[in-house]
């Protein structure tokens, strides 16, 4: 009985909760990023749709659900009508794991969905399967700038992963734990945010994240200027708007996992410092709340203010820049620890 | 514990249910109006020019294998990682000879070309 409300019942409320709020975030982050891109560029962006444009975000999803599906007579239909699934499902069932409050927080549930001891990879590897429904996607659509788009996206995303791979085992050798929730926890024992302590492994990280999502300055997939739309091309209506949450989602989850492994997830900045204490106000989900809005706004800056990368570029920055760094940096990592065993 | 893993279990239902009842949603919404033109695949305007699944190029393939090849040293690198206080000295120089192993290799593809794109 208790097994069931502790696992099923009080998990259920949370994921609802959470899904909502990300939905509704997701629709707003677009909102955030047309206001944002309009105002480096000295325009006003979206003023019609209510106050300020503040009911865009509800008026394109409704037009997103009332566009004819159109689905080309070359497609191959079945792969075709649940690639954007593909991406979209793991988009969100990475937030399964991520932590935004202590463990003690809500009522004494804590401030997760659930907390697995391998958190951290269940987080990576999830994250990981979206680039097939992109695949299949482009190659399901049977049309030549989708399969371009679905190539060069495949490439760019696996070269970037295993660098981001490299990059978080410079957290693990300092945290010593796979579950999103010690890292944190480790982070306030120690007094530190591990920004601090691995910078270059940050770095790595949120680039790698960059480009892992498509976004420019590594948006190569969906170049519009060369390749029309990129892999969803041929998609049009709700499944394009799948694609299109699939990728806010992912911005959401690297900003989120950024804010977990190196900023502190929850904790008040300096959480060792006692005189700061005022800070307490806000509530540790908010704090996390901010810590990743101010991400998604480093996001939505770097693409208004960086040109595109060249694919050459591209692959020589992903397998002869980070590569290498991240594996020194793990190595560098590992030989300064030796000396604080 | 195994029984932690039931929530995600639950999230993965929930988010498969989202799209599908979108879609579902969206059907008895949305216009169905299919013509020959329509369907077509998109080609700026011009009408298809053969097939689309064509050769592409190698380097694909061998990105491809590079990606195989570094993701599983990522995956020997994380319990490594996790139990890196305990390993002390020894995981050390046996991770030293490890990643050792992995830079020949890595050199000898980068001496070769394959991380050129051109």
């Amino acid at each position: 009985m208790n097994i069931l409300v502790n696992y099923v019942v009080i998990p259920l409320v949370k994921i609802v909760v959470i899904v909502a709020i990300l939905s509704g975030g997701i629709a707003y982050l677009t909102l955030m990023e047309r206001k944002v891109i309009a105002r480096l560029q000295h325009r006003l962006g979206p003023m019609r749709v209510g106050w300020h444009g503040i009911l865009q975000p509800i008026a394109d999803g409704l037009k997103f659900i009332i566009k004819e599906d159109i689905i080309p007579i070359k497609a191959d239909r079945f792969v075709f009508t649940i690639a954007p699934g593909i991406s979209l499902v793991p988009a969100f069932i990475v937030f399964s794991v991520i932590p935004f409050g202590p463990p003690d927080s809500l009522w004494g549930t804590g401030g997760y969905v659930t907390d697995v001891n391998i958190a951290l990879l269940f987080a990576v590897a999830v994250s990981s399967v979206g680039v097939l429904g992109v695949i299949l996607g482009g190659w399901a659509s049977n049309s030549k700038y989708p399969l371009l788009g679905a190539l060069r996206s495949s490439a760019q995303m696996v070269s970037y992963e295993v660098a981001m791979g490299f990059g978080i085992i410079g957290v693990l050798l300092v945290a010593n734990s796979l579950s999103l929730v010690e890292i944190v926890e480790k982070q306030r024992s120690m007094g530190v945010w591990f920004f601090f302590v691995q910078p270059i492994a940050f770095l790595i990280y949120y680039f790698c994240g960059m480009a892992e999502t498509n976004r420019l300055p590594f948006d190569l997939p969906e170049a519009e200027t060369e390749l029309v739309g990129g892999f969803h091309t041929e998609y049009s209506g709700f499944r394009f708007s799948l694609f299109f949450i699939a990728e806010y989602a992912n911005m959401i989850t690297v900003s989120s996992l950024a804010v977990t492994l190196f900023f502190g997830g929850w904790l008040r900045p300096f959480s060792s410092v006692a005189a700061l204490s005022f800070l307490d106000i806000i509530p540790p989900p908010l704090w996390f709340v901010i810590k990743v809005l101010i991400f998604l706004y480093i996001f939505i800056w770097v693409r208004g203010t960086l040109p595109r990368f060249r694919f050459d570029q591209l692959m020589r920055i992903g397998w002869k820049v980070f590569l290498p760094v991240a594996m020194a940096n793990v190595m560098v990592t590992g030989a300064i620890l030796l000396k604080f065993l | 514990m195994l029984v932690s893993y039931v929530p995600i279990i639950i999230f993965l239902v929930v988010a498969i249910s989202l799209p599908v009842v979108g879609l579902a949603a969206g059907r008895l919404l949305r216009p169905f109006n299919p013509f020959k033109e329509k369907l077509m695949p998109y080609e700026c305007g011009v009408d298809p020019e053969g097939d689309a699944r064509e050769r592409y190029s190698v380097r694909y393939y061998i990105i491809a294998i590079l990606f195989v090849v570094f993701d599983v040293e990522t995956i020997f690198l994380f319990p490594w990682a996790v139990l890196y206080r305990k390993l002390a000295l020894f995981g050390f120089i046996e991770m030293l000879i490890f990643i050792l192993i992995l830079m020949v290799g890595y050199i000898y593809i980068w001496k070769k070309g394959a991380l050129e794109w051109v």
